[in-house]
């Protein structure tokens, strides 16, 4: 803060000077108008979102009025025939697929970035990296319909022998029963796992490539495998990074709407199986904006994704606890 | 000095910006003065836009249909924004008239079951809409249920379970298929009943026709419910289905029209009639239609452009219909609608 104020006045100190400006008041000097330019964006950025939330209150507030907040929330019944509505199966749903995306991802992302960052030999860095970014470049709808025309089928033949093994577990085992039909939260769970993937292992990579090379060194010259300068020096580190590498995946796969409706399986009944369709927020607005016909029914639509805005919020609040929970205990053990 | 040129700045910005929105809603009228627009229905949209194109290209107007979804062609013509609206489920006539509407039918379409049971082909199964609600609803769940091995003597049924595939996305597909479901199915209606998306007791949703359908294609053991152009294009294994006269029948554009001429158009008022297991020995108990929305206030200009238009599609359009799956009204309704435009609008085209 105290930084960017003093950049502020000494950007206002030295503006007078300039001689077009205070020569010549009636003609515009660029400076001038980048200052206003970039002011003018900003607010925009920032009028468009609260434009965007007080619209979004309007518009629920029919829904509101009729269901109430608590209940909207707790009620499971999503009945457009009788005009009656409740989120719980999708907030589930959005929580769940999201946390298998970030079970799956966030292992794997660690490995590559650690691969690229220390293991692979020079001239492999680059193009691995690479390969993992462009996995971001993929549109979402392309994922969508590889999940469902080349994932799901193969997906569909090893679920037989995910319910076999870990369905028999005691306590977990509901997790993985039902018949094998290649679609359902489990699905959707992995193909975003795969679409979070580059997000956070190309945060992690960066960090982990501007950890000091005297401190890597030095930890290898103690004799330090290659696991514990990774563990015990670079995670502790990047602590920070890392962790705000896995929220920006979070919050993607928090949003990811047509991958996920796709894979799905798109069913309002909440089952106890990972092995069976879902529904997310993101994939009901997908699935029923365009034909919701009633007032009420749209209402409650427009309500499910101001949930899903309060949702990212909470976990946006909840990422930023950590970071600043860690960096205390990191400041009071030094 | 600074605060001067800063306040002329953005005066100046000011100017800019609303100079341009100015230039952007003038070419946008521009535009829609060379014809006119509606909004509305996915379902209708193959039609519409080859009719417009044709339409067109004998008259010059341009019409400009936008498939937004049967919802939002609603909320558009209810504000005045477009100059039609077409919907796949008709609104009531309570409706209708307090929000100043009038609707009427386009053009008639139907669909089918779809399966994928090992070694039975196309069009083999027989199926009747009680039993689809059963199995719908969750009651039938394997495919050698006593209930379905009745209506199919001599066809070898297996064991397998069956999976339930439903439209995920709000569609007039489902509309119409939930609608025929509450007419054969006491119990459908008062459990679960008909809209554009619906409380499925069970099964798993794909978006869209292709979506159903490739769930279908990949599960084995699974049914599911998609247009009959569809079919046609895809070379799905289609049912066959018992009607409302006991008869067993395939689908066909002649069943959805006999499904239409069943239907006493001309006192059904504001056209509220769901054309879904309808009487006749050929009729196909499945069967739909789609509606457009004018508003009774709009000008008397832009409502005769519609009319002109749909009118010049009942008559000329016809093979345009067929050649994609849409069945083109008899005679007699487009009569009856052209009279039912004079009764409410005081003028025609």
């Amino acid at each position: 803060m105290s930084s960017l104020d003093t950049a502020a006045r000494i950007e206002k100190g030295s503006a007078p000077a300039n001689p077009k400006s205070s020569g010549k008041p009636w003609r515009l000097s660029g400076d001038s108008l980048f200052h206003t330019a970039a002011r003018l964006a900003a607010f925009l950025v920032v009028a468009t979102l609260f434009a965007t939330v007080i619209a979004i209150a309007l518009d629920s507030w029919l829904s509101i009025k009729t269901f109430g907040v608590w209940n909207f929330l707790k009620s499971s019944e999503w009945n457009p025939v009788t005009s009656t509505f409740g989120a719980f199966p999708f907030i589930i749903g959005t929580l769940v697929s999201s946390a298998i995306a970030m079970l799956l991802a966030v292992p794997i992302s660690f490995g590559t970035a650690l691969f690229i960052s220390e293991i692979a030999p020079y001239w492999m860095r680059r193009p691995i990296a690479g390969a993992v970014e462009l996995l971001a470049a993929i549109p979402s709808i392309v994922y969508g319909l590889w999940g469902l025309v080349v994932f799901a089928p193969v997906f569909g033949q090893i679920e037989p022998w995910i319910s076999n093994t870990f369905g028999v577990i005691p306590g977990v085992g509901v997790l993985f029963q039902g018949p094998p039909m290649g679609i359902g939260m489990l699905t959707a769970g992995v193909i975003l796992a795969i679409m979070i993937l580059p997000y956070i292992s190309s945060v992690m990579r960066d960090v982990f490539m501007a950890v000091p090379w005297s401190l890597r060194e030095s930890a290898y010259a103690m004799g330090c495998t290659t696991w514990e300068v990774a563990w015990h020096i670079m995670l502790p580190y990047t602590r920070t990074a890392v962790i705000g590498g896995m929220f920006l995946g979070l919050g993607r796969a928090l949003g990811e709407t047509m991958a996920v409706t796709f894979v799905i399986g798109n069913s309002n009944v909440l089952s106890s199986s990972l092995l069976m369709p879902g529904a997310t927020i993101p994939s009901v607005l997908a699935n029923e904006f365009t034909e919701a016909t009633s007032r009420l029914y749209l209402s409650s639509l427009i309500y499910l994704g101001l949930i899903l805005i309060a949702v990212t919020l909470v976990v946006r609040f909840l990422a930023v606890l950590l970071v600043r929970r860690l960096a205390n205990r990191e400041g009071a053990s030094s | 000095m600074r605060r001067t040129s800063n306040g002329r700045s953005v005066r100046l910005l000011w100017g800019v910006g609303l100079a341009l929105t100015i230039a952007m809603v003038c070419s946008v009228s521009a535009y829609a003065s060379n014809g006119f627009t509606g909004a509305g229905s996915t379902w209708v949209y193959p039609l519409l836009a080859k009719w417009s194109s044709a339409y067109q290209g004998s008259t010059g107007i341009q019409v400009n249909y936008q498939s937004i979804g049967s919802g939002g062609g609603i909320a558009q013509i209810k504000a005045g924004t477009v100059a039609f609206g077409a919907s796949d489920m008709p609104l009531k006539p309570e409706e209708l008239h307090a929000a100043g509407l009038i609707q009427f039918p386009t053009a008639v379409a139907g669909e089918d079951l779809i399966y994928n049971v090992p070694g039975i082909g196309p069009l083999q199964l027989v199926l009747s809409g009680p039993l689809v609600a059963q199995i719908y609803l969750g009651k039938v769940t394997h495919w050698n249920d006593p209930a379905i091995a009745k209506l199919n003597p001599g066809v070898h049924l297996p064991s397998t379970y069956i999976t339930v595939v439903h439209r995920a996305d709000g569609s007039g597909t489902t509309f119409t298929f939930a609608n025929y479901l509450s007419k054969v199915s006491p119990e459908w209606s008062q459990r679960v009943g008909a809209n554009t998306s619906v409380a499925w007791p069970t099964g798993i949703g794909g978006k869209g026709n292709e979506g159903v359908a490739s769930y279908v294609q990949r599960i084995p053991g699974s049914i599911g419910y998609v247009e009959f152009a569809y079919i046609l294009e895809n070379h799905l294994n289609g049912a066959r289905m018992i009607n409302a006269d006991g008869k067993i029948v395939a689908p066909s554009l002649q069943g959805f029209q006999d499904a239409s001429a069943h239907v006493d158009w001309k006192h059904a008022q504001d056209f509220y009639v769901i054309l879904t297991n309808q009487a006749g020995p050929n009729t196909w108990p499945i069967s739909g239609c789609t509606w457009e929305i004018m508003r009774k206030s709009a000008a008397r200009d832009s409502n005769q452009d519609v009319m002109r238009f749909f009118a010049w599609g009942f008559e000329h359009g016809q093979q345009l219909a067929q050649a994609i799956s849409f069945g083109p009204l008899p005679s007699s309704t487009v009569t009856a609608i052209k009279a039912y435009w004079k009764k409410n609008l005081g003028y025609s085209l």
